[in-house]
């Protein structure tokens, strides 16, 4: 299978590139645009600030070339914020895949920190890049801005207020967590994700 | 629901991992891969990897060593030991670790946490703090515990957090290799003053020091050595434990 992981200014590619090379596929960073078009699966990884991140991808053209693919892609931690219509973070104008704003966790309470860190449970549509999930299942989590819930989630978490931990429209795909650092439960999303 | 954490910790010498008892007195317990993925596989939340190698060519194996973490863990780690400056944190980031831990650098020089937090942000920054408690307070220490400071814990854990850290590692010395609980009074003072995670360090001997660690010490996560590498604790056992006591535990 022909994988390609879009290349641009973020961080944390080497354990996605692991995560996918664990599953028996070897992936190629590229951010050429026939590259990006022919391959069978897209992702979109992220880990970074929205509206640098935005400049970048528009300035090199990848705004449009991802919003236009037509294989499946999976966006991943901030590669999900992307997907959306617009950001807290920076105010960033966004790609506008998932008509959903970016919020800004705003903590109520002492013990509710931000960034949310750490291992948490989601609730999926057991269908999709979770297909065979029966019951809440923990994914490692880093992040302070959020996806409220809205008509295109696939997985929800509790973190100070409900949000997506996964979205899904048509071709695209989504997570606010870290598949690619969440153990077995994460290469079972992976998988699914390579077997769509 | 957020998990508390369970944090192996490995000391790394020349690619391989040792483990000291009061900082000194190393013994070997194994290859730092296999026993990362050994903990991962057992339910390890994350592993935090410390380089305590003093050479150049030392510095290349621990490189490379974390490259092959990334290639086959599938949990987060953090790498410390010997991150003097931001090219440091640089090499190890895009080697495949997470996190990296800053301690003697930071105190000497706090700006480092700033630069990282900006550069690569807050969540990759972890403030470790050796302290020990003398007649005037908990006084930081550097150099795995044996040059005092003029800084105290809690003043310098707070602007840790002002700077940018992400997380505080705060071991104590007092407690460390005595195996009779976390200094959770500390602990507690720390995780309800700051709004970023604390993690526990120093002190595990039983089951019952990590429930006390989080239910009286406000710990987000405990980290232990020498009780998970000798097989004292197993972490299934551990974890099936805290969870059976209602505490948040990712089983």
């Amino acid at each position: 299978m022909n994988v390609a992981i879009v290349k641009y200014n973020a961080g944390n590619i080497r354990s996605v590139i692991g995560a996918l090379t664990r599953l028996g596929v070897t992936p190629i960073l590229t951010d050429n645009d026939e590259e990006l078009r022919r391959a069978d699966k897209v992702i979109f990884p992220g880990v970074g600030e929205a509206s640098t991140t935005m400049e970048y991808l528009k300035a090199h053209g990848l705004d449009r070339i991802i919003k236009d693919l037509k294989q499946p892609v999976l966006g991943i931690c901030l590669g999900q914020q992307l997907m959306c219509s617009q950001s807290e973070e920076g105010n960033a104008e966004c790609l506008g895949i998932f008509d959903v704003p970016v919020l800004k966790f705003q903590p109520t309470r002492h013990e509710d920190k931000v960034p949310h860190m750490g291992w948490n449970t989601i609730e999926t549509t057991g269908d999709g890049l979770f297909k065979g999930f029966s019951k809440p299942e923990f994914v490692y989590f880093v992040h302070s801005f959020y996806v409220p819930v809205c008509e295109w989630t696939a997985a929800k978490t509790e973190y100070i207020v409900p949000f997506s931990a996964s979205l899904h429209k048509d071709n695209f795909y989504a997570t606010q967590f870290h598949p690619e650092k969440s153990g077995p439960t994460g290469e079972r999303i992976l998988k699914n994700f390579l077997d769509i | 629901m957020l998990a508390k954490r369970i944090i192996p910790c490995l000391d790394i010498r020349n690619g391989r991992t040792v483990k000291g008892t009061n900082f000194v007195n190393l013994r070997d317990a194994g290859d730092p891969v296999e026993l990362g993925r050994l903990y991962s596989e057992q339910g390890a939340d994350e592993l935090v990897f410390l380089d305590i190698t003093a050479s150049f060519e030392g510095r290349k194996t621990f490189t490379e060593l974390v490259e092959r973490i990334a290639a086959n863990i599938s949990i987060p780690f953090t790498v410390g030991g010997g991150i003097h400056e931001l090219s440091d944190v640089e090499r190890l980031l895009s080697a495949g670790a997470d996190k990296v831990s800053v301690n003697s650098a930071a105190i000497k020089n706090p700006d480092l946490i700033n630069q990282i937090a900006l550069n690569f942000g807050s969540q990759v920054c972890v403030a470790a703090i050796d302290a020990k408690q003398m007649p005037e307070g908990w006084r930081c220490f550097l150099n795995g515990g044996r040059v005092p400071t003029d800084r105290m814990l809690f003043e310098w854990a707070h602007e840790a957090e002002d700077r940018g850290a992400g997380e505080i590692l705060f071991t104590s010395m007092d407690h460390d290799g005595v195996k009779q609980g976390f200094a959770n009074e500390a602990l507690r003072k720390l995780s309800d003053e700051l709004t970023i995670p604390v993690i526990a360090s120093g002190g595990a001997g039983a089951k019952e020091h990590f429930r006390d660690t989080f239910i009286e010490g406000h710990a987000d996560a405990a980290l232990a050595a020498s009780v998970f590498h000798f097989g004292e604790i197993p972490i299934p056992e551990l974890k099936q434990y805290l969870c059976g006591l209602k505490i948040p535990i990712r089983l």
